[in-house]
């Protein structure tokens, strides 16, 4: 492991005014929990490493119907807020299974997202949720949808000397529910097989009957009576993780879906277009057909969850596993 | 160029000058032979290097030491009272056999602490998750579960 200094700017002036100074021999870090693996592992090897941590009021989760999530913020802040599991599900979904308590006590959803591995697990709720980010530099200051975020695996559309500053969440249609899945080997420490998140939103959330969701009843049966109800997806968002060289949103199974009647056809449907739009690979982890399978299981999964927590918030454990 | 840190650790004040490029781990089992706390993976997926932060779990060895300046550490020799008696954890790990190499111990300890400070009385599930981060290859993890359930306030 090579040797670095370590910066720790108490300013954003501070900051950018050593990020241009050492261009290109310096690596921001925050939590660390992916750039000291990186350098113990010789994949990088910077001269100088500046710590975001001096900085105040990084650290801060706003809430005014949106949300935003600053670049200190860890998985562990995340995890405890319960505003965000039960409007923004979808992300507690994913920092409740993502690394170990210690890893998200440090690692922050700013750098898991910077990182931009193909098995980001914050990605796909980002994704579905619609998220944006900010991103500054010394001069400039530009927002951009996180869809147009990662270019490759490992790399994104930040410049040198540009950070990412704010995660913005805009406000859910009223009756939103969204979820995510993280299909593993193990239940910590572990990366995704492939990772899958959906939002619904329904043009209501009051039905004749909710005790039709029941976990005694099949998922045939439960269908079979929400078609009678009338229930109109407005949305219906899907996002992957490493079923492409990046976390990607189905844009194309969405336009289809968007407006329609919810319906067993429907969620059939919307499964089989994920499963073909995605492009997921060989690797040790998984094969591409065993990846491409779990993503049509997983999307009617996680549909009936998005269902579920629309039509009975106030769900009480032992969750269904659908 | 070494640079000046101060902290807490133990409870003790310690102010040392480092190499800014040194983990956490290292600082404290080279430069304070602080051994209690272990390397096993050294790439923050094992666990047996956790220490408290400001009360919270981490993993030493992929922690920068410079990021410890102004903070609270606390290791598993800081567990022992004033009168040198073990803590009721470390106690509850010997009588319930949950020890074999002692390997993962410190670390483990350490984890359990962290959740019985935040949850007196935790589930056998909450306590699966509170150390799903701590790898033991010996014992099975029932007796580490036992000795922690055995600890908690009802």
């Amino acid at each position: 492991m090579k040797r670095f200094d370590y910066l720790i700017p108490k300013t954003m002036d501070e900051l950018f005014s050593l990020l241009s100074q050492y261009g290109e021999k310096a690596v921001v870090i925050a939590g660390g929990t992916d750039v000291m693996v990186m350098i113990k592992k010789n994949e990088i090897s910077p001269d100088i490493l500046i710590s975001l941590n001096g900085i105040q009021g990084l650290d801060e989760i706003k809430f005014n119907g949106a949300l935003k999530i600053g670049p200190l913020v860890t998985h562990r802040m995340i995890e405890k807020s319960n505003l965000i599991r039960k409007q923004f599900s979808a992300l507690s979904d994913a920092v409740d299974v993502l690394g170990s308590i210690q890893i998200r006590n440090v690692g922050t959803i700013a750098g898991n997202i910077c990182n931009a591995a193909p098995s980001c697990d914050t990605a796909p709720p980002l994704l579905v949720l619609d998220a944006q980010l900010k991103l500054k530099s010394l001069k400039s200051e530009r927002i951009i949808p996180i869809h147009q975020f990662f270019t490759g695996p490992g790399e994104t559309v930040l410049q040198r000397g540009e950070i990412l500053t704010e995660i913005y969440i805009p406000k859910p249609l009223p009756n939103t529910g969204s979820s995510y899945w993280k299909h593993q080997r193990r239940q910590a420490l572990d990366l995704p097989i492939v990772g899958i998140a959906v939002l619904i939103s329904l043009n209501r959330s009051t039905i004749s009957s909710p005790e039709i969701l029941s976990p005694e009843k099949n998922i045939s049966t439960i269908l079979q009576h929400l078609e009678k109800e009338d229930l109109i997806c407005k949305e219906f968002r899907i996002a992957l993780g490493v079923a492409a060289p990046t976390p990607i949103r189905m844009f194309r199974a969405e336009e289809l879906i968007r407006g329609q009647k919810l319906s067993k056809v429907l969620i059939e449907e919307v499964s089989q277009i994920a499963m073909k739009e995605s492009q997921p690979r060989d690797t040790m982890r998984g094969e591409a057909w065993y990846r491409r399978e779990m993503i049509g299981v997983y999307v009617k999964r996680m549909a009936m969850r998005c269902i579920e927590r629309i039509l009975r918030p106030e769900e009480v454990p032992p969750i269904r596993q659908w | 160029m070494k640079k000046l840190i101060k902290f807490f650790l133990n409870g003790e004040p310690v102010q040392i000058e480092i190499e800014p490029h040194l983990t956490l781990l290292r600082l404290l089992r080279d430069k304070l032979e602080m051994t209690g706390t272990k390397e096993g993976c050294g790439m923050g997926e094992c666990g047996a290097c956790t220490v408290l932060l400001n009360g919270k779990t981490i993993n030493s060895c992929i922690y920068p030491a410079m990021e410890v300046d102004g903070k609270m550490v606390t290791t598993i020799e800081g567990l022992l009272d004033p009168q040198g008696n073990l803590h009721p954890i470390q106690k509850a790990f010997i009588e319930y056999g949950a020890i074999q190499c002692g390997f993962c111990t410190p670390g483990m300890i350490l984890s359990a602490k962290a959740l019985i400070d935040e949850n007196p009385n935790p589930t056998e599930e909450e306590i699966r998750n509170g150390i799903a981060g701590n790898i033991c290859r010996c014992t099975g993890y029932i007796q580490i579960i036992q000795a922690i359930k055995s600890t908690s306030k009802p």
